[in-house]
């Protein structure tokens, strides 16, 4: 009773302190919008262009009228769509890649140098290779994905595969299990909350790579989509898809919050 | 006749923690168990009785010698042997049942869902478990987790068990009841058992044979007690028996006095 009462109210001030977060930003907003004495800047267009716009846009998502005029939907669903690919085969490889690592120790130690080398490099410095050698600007943008994701999933993986306790191997070779079961049913679910984490990780940095490939070669997608609208000089639209851009990585990274929920557990 | 399980001359060498060589855990260790026995070693922590315990598990190899079980020298893990664990070593994310099943399946990669699930339930019955299935060791007491732990290694219906101070890490009144249950299924399945501990009235209630080592470095067997208590046993009548005192007070002498080798 009396610890339900403290959370209720621990809640109200949350939601109290969220929305005066909330209507800071939509003040300071309103200010930067307003244009200059004299008229020198036009300002920024305000919250209620933008609101005006985003009910445009979501109430028709998925028109495609021509190369340059595509639903938001659409957009979004383009970009995802890189995402699934690149995001899942790196996922594949580093999950892989890194139950090996974290097996052997020697061998871990051997190649961290160059995980360390290769984790900070921008995915888009790979661009212009994978440009030039595949010739293709979707295979190159899903490339850039690949790489955006593939260290912090390959790097956790190895961390959380290594620090398995010994106990639950000697029971894996205690009962000679298979290597395909003693993979599945011991080293994953010992190491998903780990790998997980990294998954997580990882799916943000995609998102993050994913707009900046299409701003540079796109054609499509949400980061083309910013592009194209800068280009129209259109910055209300430009606005709408910055909000769209991070309400659709707050969806995927809640994703990611579930996922391990599901695989957490407590020794 | 060669002997069921036997432990031939088995040494074993660390790297010494300051760096200079190699120090001897223990030297020349050499005993034969017979089948369907109860063999327990007491001794003091550090011994090295836990790492001879790995060597017969096959999860360690000795430096020297070599351990023979059924006529094969052993220099892996098999299922012919299973170990329960001090820390009971259960997969958290996994259920009650699916611990069991996992060892059940690993034994018998040949029977189809209705063999494998008949035989987890009997074992998870047999250890008093039956409405716990689907709880994961988090949820249970040490005594439950140890049960789990019992039923696994049981299961796999190993030629030895290899028990690693199993009851050391459960609060004493349960561990008093659960030695007797171990002891009651072991009357039922007669398995050969190994264990190591350094419970002295543990060791009474459940061995045939109690083994005395002494502290390390170069640790080695000192003495071989029979305990002549008559089974069926139980932890009343145990110590109601006129041996019972006798072969205590040895034990604990030893320990105190005598395991020492002159540098304890």
């Amino acid at each position: 009773m009396n610890s339900s009462l403290t959370v209720r109210n621990e809640a109200f001030r949350i939601g109290m302190l969220s929305s005066i977060i909330f209507l800071l930003a939509m003040f300071f907003w309103q200010i930067a919008s307003t244009p200059s004495v004299g008229g020198r800047t036009q300002g920024l267009p305000g919250p209620l262009a933008v609101a005006k716009v985003t009910w445009e846009m979501l109430s028709e998502p998925f028109y495609d009228r021509g190369p340059n005029d595509k639903g938001i939907g659409l957009q979004v669903l383009a970009s995802l769509g890189r995402v699934a690919v690149g995001y899942g085969a790196a996922s594949i490889v580093a999950i892989f890649a890194g139950v090996m690592l974290g097996l052997n120790p020697t061998l871990l130690k051997a190649a961290n140098p160059y995980i360390q080398i290769l984790k900070p490099i921008s995915p888009l410095a790979w661009m212009p290779l994978f440009l030039y050698t595949i010739k293709d600007s979707t295979g190159a943008m899903i490339l850039v994905i690949f790489m955006s994701t593939l260290w912090p999933t390959l790097a956790n993986t190895a961390f959380g595969v290594s620090s398995i306790k010994r106990d639950y191997l000697q029971v894996a070779s205690l009962l000679q299990l298979s290597w395909w079961r003693r993979f599945f049913r011991v080293i994953l679910p010992a190491a998903a909350p780990t790998i997980v984490a990294g998954l997580r990780i990882s799916i943000g940095s995609a998102w993050v790579a994913v707009v900046a490939a299409e701003m540079l070669v796109g054609g499509t997608g949400i980061g083309y989509f910013v592009w194209n609208e800068w280009n129209n000089l259109s910055l209300t639209r430009v606005i709408f898809a910055i909000l769209v851009i991070g309400a659709v990585g707050l969806i995927l990274d809640l994703g990611f919050t579930r996922l391990a929920k599901v695989v957490a557990y407590t020794e | 006749m060669r002997a069921f399980l036997e432990i031939s001359k088995v040494s074993k060498y660390f790297p010494d923690p300051r760096g200079k060589g190699m120090q001897c855990i223990f030297k020349d260790i050499a005993f034969d168990i017979e089948p369907g026995t109860f063999v327990t070693v007491v001794g003091h922590s550090g011994c090295g009785k836990s790492t001879l315990l790995n060597i017969i598990a096959g999860l360690e190899r000795p430096s020297d010698g070599g351990v023979i079980l059924d006529g094969k020298e052993i220099d892996a893990p098999g299922l012919d042997r299973m170990v329960v664990f001090q820390n009971f070593a259960l997969m958290p994310w996994l259920s009650v049942y699916d611990n069991v099943r996992l060892a059940v399946k690993a034994a018998h990669p040949q029977w189809g869902e209705d063999e494998i699930h008949a035989g987890v339930t009997k074992y998870i019955e047999m250890v008093g478990l039956t409405g716990a299935e689907s709880k994961r060791p988090a949820m249970l007491s040490g005594g439950m987790r140890q049960r789990v732990g019992l039923a696994r290694a049981f299961s796999v219906e190993p030629k030895v068990l290899l028990l690693d101070e199993p009851f050391a890490q459960i609060d004493a009144l349960t561990r008093g009841t659960i030695q007797e249950e171990l002891l009651n299924i072991w009357m039922r399945t007669k398995n050969t058992v190994f264990m190591v501990t350094h419970d002295v009235d543990e060791a009474i209630l459940l061995s045939d044979k109690i083994m005395l080592m002494t502290r390390g470095p170069e640790a080695e067997i000192a003495e071989v007690v029979d305990i002549s208590i008559p089974r069926p046993r139980a932890r009343t009548t145990v110590i109601e028996h006129p041996h019972y005192y006798k072969i205590r007070n040895h034990i604990i002498h030893f320990l105190v006095e005598r395991s020492g080798k002159g540098h304890a």
